[in-house]
């Protein structure tokens, strides 16, 4: 299993290599950052040479790329466009959507897995059908129109909550963005338990653990919940990125400053250090993320051999 | 119905109450192209230390009988629509849920032909075989491993104890049976229903899994109802034969007289089917066609297209099952040609 892992670990090497070189040649070709600091006003040609050098954009993109990954090793972000160090936002705005995170995780894995086992051994009953559409509904209104429309609601028109997050991002005001947040991957989580626990309750094992005359409560919670489990484990970890997406939408909506909306700030004043720097944490953060269910996955299924 | 000779119970089971008496069973299965009859009228019983042997095409009820004594049926689609399952004098079909749960698995266990779908994947087999002493016995988790590592030695599993661990993939076909015999085992129940428990297994360790079983059920001295398609099998280890057709029981005899003398006609072409060594590379005398749909069973004998010796008779009329002998049934119009024909 050590084995593995540092296998794994290694294997990231070149898919960190590859998507961070992608990001930052796009960031850079597509706008040019000396223009984007003056705004509106055309820079003065020897200015921008200046800076042109200064911040190594003179030389091809591959030598800055190189230049910025041995910045980054030093723990050297550059700066934002208001001259923060970008570490410093990321200091701030990785705690708040990591919070963010967890909290639609949670409302995910409980009431989506739930939601399922009830509907998966209910099928075609009322309650079913029901959740069934709630699902379908869900699946089929993107992200910011439930967000906006909860915020409406909740936050403005009825005054439930405050329709925007204060900076400090307590766990409390995270509740309903974090549901937002969790929604169309909660759609999925319980369509895909119940598809799994109305497949799984009519196998072979199922029909021993019965007849061993087991209460039916253990031969849900401990024989076909374990089992069913498996392909719903496997889709939250290939949620991750979902999740990200998602929390920029969300974090634009309830005025989160997280993640997302520094990775906003960055993109429409064309600041590329706080662009390049957030996502390429973002890509470790998810890489990582899917080792842990991978690993996750080999415990909740012995066949799966660490190979 | 006129199978009105069905009702009383066979005439083998006549002496001390048995422990397992099946009444008159009816069992259909509710389809999207309509209502399959999958047991129409099944009696039988066994006594404690019997060993009755099922035989049958596929399709023709055998597992939906077992299902049902054991009460693990899938309702819906299935439904039992009469009869009575007595076990050990009391009527199963009216015994509350609860109490049933508490039967299953302690007094009546069965083993199923697939072990390794059969046993759940994902926990290891110590865990699933300990589970019987848990859940029925209160054990405590440290005891019910030692009893599980116990239940192992007893069905030769070699290195039982560093074994119990593993999960039932780690194991070979024929040690997953031992497995699944043991787990049906464990509590040490009076009757054991096995469904084609070597089918799935290689040749070579059929024979080790069938004699073992046969060891432990003498030595326990268990009911054993063995569902089998292996009419070699059959002649070893089982007492007497039950042969099923379209859900209904066509014969039912001692193994050794229905072996030297069928008296239906089904019967004695299951029995010309078997390849003998003696007839090697001979044509096999397999039936002719197919069992019916259950949907839409014949009139009159179900088995008359496939009969060789069907007349007009066969076609209208239902044959009742007739005491043919001592511990014999058929149901056949022409038993007695037959077996006069022997
Ligand atoms: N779960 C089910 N749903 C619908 N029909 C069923 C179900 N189980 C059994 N049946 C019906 O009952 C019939 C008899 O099935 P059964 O499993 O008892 O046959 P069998 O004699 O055990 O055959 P085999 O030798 O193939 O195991 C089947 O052909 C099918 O039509
Ligand atoms: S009753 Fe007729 S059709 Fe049926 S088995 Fe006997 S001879 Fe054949
Ligand atoms: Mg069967």
């Amino acid at each position: 299993m050590g084995r593995y892992v540092i296998r794994r670990l290694l294997q990231m090497i070149p898919v960190f290599i590859g998507t961070t070189f992608l990001i930052f040649v796009m960031v850079y070709a597509v706008g040019d950052p000396v223009n984007a600091m003056f705004g509106d006003r055309a820079p003065d040609p020897a200015t921008a040479a200046q800076l042109r050098a200064e911040f190594n954009l003179d030389k091809p993109v591959w030598q800055q790329y190189l230049l910025y990954m041995a910045h980054i090793f030093t723990g050297d972000f550059g700066n934002a466009f208001n001259g923060q160090p970008v570490t410093e936002l990321m200091r701030t705005a990785f705690p708040i959507t990591l919070r963010l995170a967890i909290i639609a995780i949670v409302f995910e894995v409980v009431v989506g897995i739930a939601l399922g086992v009830i509907t998966g051994l209910r099928r075609g009953r009322p309650v079913d059908s029901s959740v069934l559409m709630m699902t379908l509904v869900v699946i089929s209104v993107p992200t910011f129109v439930t967000g906006t429309l909860a915020q409406y609601l909740l936050g403005v028109k009825w005054g439930w909550i405050q329709p925007a997050v204060s900076p400090a991002a307590p766990v409390g005001e995270l509740l309903l963005p974090g549901l937002v947040l969790a929604l169309l991957s909660l759609a999925y989580v319980t369509r895909l338990t119940r598809t799994s626990i109305s497949e799984n309750a009519r196998a072979d094992y199922v029909r021993t653990a019965v007849a061993k005359g087991l209460p039916r409560s253990r031969v849900t919670g401990r024989h076909l919940l374990r089992n069913s489990l498996i392909p719903v484990v496997t889709f939250l970890g290939t949620d991750v990125g979902n999740l990200m997406a998602g929390a920029l939408v969300t974090e634009r909506i309830f005025n989160i400053q997280g993640v997302g909306f520094q990775l906003w700030q960055g993109i429409v004043r064309q600041n590329s250090p706080t662009v390049v720097g957030f996502v390429t944490i973002l890509v470790i953060v998810f890489l990582l993320a899917n080792l842990i269910v991978d690993l996750l996955y080999a415990v909740l299924d012995p066949r799966i051999r660490y190979a | 119905m006129t199978q009105t000779q069905a009702q009383s119970p066979p005439p083998s089971s006549s002496g001390p109450s048995p422990l397992l008496q099946v009444r008159d069973l009816h069992v259909e299965f509710h389809t999207r192209d309509g209502v399959a009859d999958a047991v129409n009228g099944v009696s039988f019983g066994v006594e404690a230390g019997e060993t009755l042997a099922v035989l049958g095409e596929s399709g023709s009820g055998k597992s939906v009988t077992a299902q049902a004594v054991m009460g693990i049926l899938d309702i819906p689609p299935g439904r039992i629509t009469g009869g009575e399952i007595l076990f050990e004098g009391r009527d199963l079909l009216k015994t509350p849920a609860e109490e049933r749960r508490r039967i299953r698995g302690a007094r009546m266990a069965m083993i199923f032909q697939d072990a390794l779908s059969s046993l759940n994947p994902v926990l290891s087999v110590g865990y699933q075989l300990g589970e019987m002493f848990r859940v029925h016995r209160g054990t405590s988790r440290k005891e019910s491993r030692i009893k599980a590592v116990e239940l192992m030695e007893r069905v030769r599993i070699p290195a039982a104890r560093a074994r119990a661990n593993d999960y039932p993939h780690q194991f070979s076909g024929g040690m997953r049976q031992r497995i699944m015999i043991a787990m049906a085992l464990a509590l040490e129940p009076q009757l054991i229903i096995a469904d084609e428990p070597t089918t799935a297994l290689d040749v070579t360790v059929q024979a080790q899994v069938m004699g073992l079983l046969a060891d432990l059920q003498r030595e326990y001295r268990m009911g054993l109802i063995l569902i089998t398609h292996d009419l070699g099998v059959v002649a070893d280890v089982a007492d007497r034969i039950a042969v099923m057709y379209a859900g209904r029981i066509v014969e039912t005899a001692p193994v050794g007289e229905l072996y030297r003398a069928p008296a239906h006609p089904y019967t004695k072409g299951l029995l010309d089917s078997i390849p003998r060594l003696d007839q090697k590379g001979q044509q096999l005398n397999a039936i002719k066609g197919l069992p019916p749909s259950l949907l839409r069973i014949p009139s009159g004998c179900s088995f008359h297209p496939r009969c060789p010796v069907a007349r007009a008779v066969c076609r209208a009329d239902e044959p009742p099952l007739y005491e043919v002998g001592t511990g014999r049934a058929s149901a056949c119009h022409f038993w007695k040609e037959l077996l006069d024909g022997q």
